[in-house]
């Protein structure tokens, strides 16, 4: 360790002040104290110090994210393999096939991620002449984990660069920045390559060649294709289901809860396992580094919102099946086009209970929409970054409820991209401070209160 | 009467280095010293010069804008030297001190039957007006002003500090005295905060209260916020419960006699050496602790999260009841940030095993990081156990948004209050500086 140090403290001697790469010493210091947490000790305020700092707190932030990084790779490689081999099941893929199939194909994704995003932040930091902050260490990994696989590595690049340069670095850097950094990214990629970033082809690697199919479940759902597991009266089932897909055409035929809740289903990388997002969340919570009211808020708002959904559904499936019964209309009908169905001059609330009826997503029970999609990984990673969050105790809950609530309202109502989640922290991280603003106001209120008690009490005395 | 308070959030820190509960005397300093920059906001006058000579209550200086506050003289003897830094601030007046002190008589006065104003004009005199510090700003109060109440704190709760309680009871006659000369100064009640077996319990003219709590349950800023807290235009005052009895035996002896007892503590101390010293105020630090190697342990004239950094001969701070020795911490860790290392310190954060470990801890200055933009949230909540948004209150200090500072409560809170949140604070926040900077803003600009 000594020799180290020693070795550490001569390659830092003309980066010191008054030396010939002074301007540079933030980048220097950065590999310095990533190796060793500096000997500074406390000139100013209490004289003794917490173990705690932000390297060690961003650092578990990433250990958090492993479990389901580790999933995802494996997941990337064995959605593509099982279908390009024709195998029946995902799980025949050999793992170390899977997993180095997905390595090749995700670490490409992080390096890219990270050198971009680095870079930016180095420079900053020499120009601005303060520290190298930790938080891009999260954002680095965060980005890949949320992009499909086959996203091209420019676009990646300029949706970090973008990330970093106006969501971050413009607000004036970590700690200041309005809206999560990962999701700028994503948000700045949906909107600039929507083909890359959504539709049906794209989440399982070559997902357009005809050998593979990229469908997601939401996807399927929101174009009324799954035949999965769409609960409701056992006689409604067959009604909602596809031809397609009954012919076996359709790769997410037979997938259940299990392999929902697994993740052994297609989506962005690392955003398909709830298992590993919950072990992460076990992580976050145990370490006090996320806020388990905010994950909590965010699981309570979605389940609200998922059984008023399935609620309306319900009303909607048996509107339907009246509808057959009475000869009204047919089932062909129905399967094959509903919009026509609506023609048939129902009009007003029948026809809105015709479109819930068939809305797929209505009636997709509210616990399978936590494990579907990317809404669990949106509020145990996304939702919970503490700067682009709600910052005081109430406004952490109310702004993990409104995610979760807003979440799944995109989710169903957004044909176009059943994926709300991404937009409804996105909206939520900019309400944030209004969020806190109010509850602060609450405090203000109470003081101002006490002050006018204390006055009329004056002047009786 | 006694009400009881009972204050949940917060932390004890518990530390290698209690002092035992013994008190001996520490030998008599050759050398005392006033340092004005005890004194925050008061600017000096000096009423002797060099080489004149001194009675123990006798005015060294007084304030120059409050000019009935004296600051007296704590021991006899001459003064050889004004220490004077930029711009010629004063920064001590150090007294050689006679073998055995004499004392400026102001004759004895009972506090009890004497008239208000006498009282006060007796503490002013008598040079224990200092003592009494103003809530908000916490500044030497105003000797023109009237409090809502004024305040003690009988319950230590700092790391390593002194026990106040303890210090206090054996000097009950003289802390009753003071007691009885306080409560002639307020509108309200005098409020004194005691721990469960505290003796203090049967003191008259005043509120007992029973505290319990962690740290920084103590401080008389927690107990104001939970007793009676102060709004715009109020003022209430707090003085240190030695200092109370000090105000007692200035009626009871009719004499200043500047006694400190401190407690001397910290892991750097020898077994033997840690118990309770009885000096006098402003004595030289070497009559406790010598030949300390300030590149190895520091030497703090208070207790671990609020004290002052003293050097060997440095002279200890006008209000503190404690020593602390600790190791300086100026060494590099190797990858000190991986998760659930180093859990020898103590830590609030759920990166560390800290909690797992029993017993009191050996904790050195090393900062453990380097200073980062404020971006954990939740954590300073944890430690101040006030109707207050702690990060808030900060950012608006740091961008000087007045209104937002009294909104938010500035008036009720003292640095000492954030000391823990500078000890837990991720980004390394230098929280009591910027509560100081704000509450020197707030005088200056509101008044």
């Amino acid at each position: 360790m000594k020799w180290l140090r020693n070795k550490l403290d001569q390659a830092r001697k003309p980066f010191e002040p008054g030396e010939k790469y002074e301007k540079f010493a933030p980048a220097i210091n950065a590999f310095d104290t990533f190796l060793f947490t500096p000997n500074h000790t406390t000139q100013k305020g209490a004289h003794i110090r917490d173990v705690s700092d932000l390297k060690r707190t961003m650092i578990t932030v990433v250990l958090a994210l492993i479990p389901a990084l580790i999933f995802g790779m494996w997941n990337s490689g064995a959605q593509y393999l099982y279908q390009e081999r024709g195998l029946s099941s995902v799980l025949d893929v050999p793992f170390m096939d899977a997993f180095v199939e997905g390595a090749i194909l995700v670490l490409p994704l992080i390096i890219v991620s990270y050198v971009v995003g680095l870079t930016i932040e180095f420079i900053f930091a020499i120009y601005r002449g303060h520290e190298v902050n930790e938080g891009y260490l999260v954002t680095g990994l965060l980005i890949p984990m949320i992009f499909p696989v086959d996203i091209p590595l420019w676009m990646l690049a300029l949706s970090v660069a973008f990330a970093v340069l106006i969501g971050k670095e413009a607000f004036g850097g970590t700690g200041m920045n309005i809206l999560n950094p990962a999701l700028t990214a994503r948000a700045f990629a949906f909107f600039a390559y929507p083909l890359y970033m959504s539709g049906n082809a794209i989440w399982v690697h070559e997902g357009s060649t005809d050998a593979v199919s990229g469908e997601t479940i939401l996807g399927a759902l929101a174009s009324g294709s799954y035949d999965g597991q769409i609960s409701g009266a056992a006689s409604n089932a067959v009604a909602f289901s596809n031809p397609a897909a009954e012919a076996g055409t359709s790769v997410l035929a037979g997938i259940d809860f299990y392999d929902m809740f697994m993740g052994f289903i297609p989506g962005s990388v690392a955003e398909t396992s709830a298992l590993m997002i919950i072990i992460g969340a076990i992580i976050l919570i145990a370490t006090k580094v996320g806020s388990w009211r905010i994950i909590l808020g965010g699981l309570i708002g979605g389940v609200v919102m998922g059984l008023i959904f399935n609620f309306f559904g319900g009303l909607g499936e048996d509107f339907v099946t009246q509808l057959v019964d009475s000869g009204r209309i047919t089932m062909d009908q129905v399967l094959n086009d509903a919009g026509a169905v609506a023609a048939l001059e129902l009009g007003g609330w029948d026809a809105t209970l015709l479109e819930m009826g068939t809305n797929q997503l209505f009636n997709f029970p509210f616990y399978q929409h936590l494990v579907v999609g990317s809404i669990l990984f949106g509020i145990v990673f996304m939702a919970t970054d503490p700067v682009s969050a709600a910052q005081t105790t109430k406004g952490k809950w109310i702004y993990g409820i409104l995610i979760g609530f807003f979440g799944l309202l995109i989710r169903i109502f957004n044909p176009a991209y059943p994926e709300g989640i991404m937009l409804a922290i996105l909206l939520l991280n900019v309400f944030a401070p209004t969020i806190d603003h109010y509850v602060i106001q609450g405090n203000v209120n109470k003081r101002k209160k006490r002050l006018k008690k204390a006055k009329v009490q004056l002047q009786a005395a | 009467m006694s009400k009881d308070i009972r204050v949940r959030k917060g932390l004890d820190l518990k530390l290698k280095g209690v002092a035992d509960k013994s008190i001996v005397d520490a030998p008599r300093s050759s050398v005392y010293a006033i340092k004005p920059l005890d004194f925050h906001a008061v600017v000096p006058k000096l009423v002797l010069k060099e080489g004149a000579k001194v009675k123990a209550g006798e005015t060294i200086f007084y304030s120059k804008y409050d000019e009935p506050v004296k600051f007296v003289a704590p021991v006899s003897g001459t003064i050889t030297e004004v220490v004077r830094g930029a711009k010629r601030r004063i920064l001590e007046v150090r007294i050689t001190a006679d073998a055995v002190d004499e004392h400026v008589d102001f004759g004895k006065m009972d506090p009890n039957t004497a008239e208000a104003a006498a009282v006060k004009t007796r503490i002013l005199e008598g040079g224990c007006w200092p003592f009494i510090i103003q809530r908000p700003y916490d500044i030497v109060a105003s000797s023109e002003d009237t409090p809502k109440s004024i305040f003690i704190s009988a319950y230590t709760t700092a790391p390593l500090a002194g026990d106040v309680d303890f210090i206090v009871s054996g000097k009950k006659e003289a802390f009753q005295a003071g007691v009885d000369a306080l409560s002639k100064l307020t509108s309200g009640d005098v409020h004194i905060g005691v721990g469960k077996d505290s003796k203090l319990g049967s003191i008259t003219n005043a509120v007992v209260h029973k505290v319990k709590g962690p740290h920084p349950a103590g401080n008389a800023g927690v107990q104001i916020h939970k007793i009676d807290p102060i709004n715009f235009g109020e003022k209430v005052w707090v003085v240190g419960a030695e200092d109370v009895a000090t105000i007692g035996n200035l009626f009871l002896t009719g004499q200043f006699h500047g006694e400190r007892t401190v407690a001397l503590a910290g892991s750097e101390v020898a077994d033997s050496d840690r118990k309770y010293y009885r000096t006098i105020i402003g004595a030289n630090v070497s009559t406790l602790v010598s030949n300390v190697n300030t590149n190895e342990t520091r030497i703090i004239s208070g207790d671990v999260l609020t004290g002052d950094k003293l050097d060997n001969n440095q002279f200890l701070n006008f209000y503190y009841n404690t020593v602390t020795l600790i190791p300086e911490g100026n060494e590099y860790a190797l990858l000190g940030w991986l998760p659930f290392t180093r859990n020898n310190i103590p830590s609030i954060s759920g990166t560390s095993l800290s909690w797992m470990k029993g017993g009191r801890s050996k904790v050195d200055t090393n900062l453990n990081g380097e200073e980062r933009a404020l971006v954990v949230t939740g954590e300073m909540e944890e430690v101040l156990p006030m109707d207050i948004y702690p990060m808030q209150l900060i950012k608006a200090c740091m961008a000087g948004d007045i209104e937002k500072m009294e909104n938010l409560g500035i008036y009720e809170v003292a640095p000492e209050d954030f000391a823990l949140v500078d000890y837990i604070n991720t980004s390394k926040l230098e929280a009591q500086e910027v509560i100081r900077l704000g509450l020197d803003l707030m005088i200056t600009e509101v008044g």
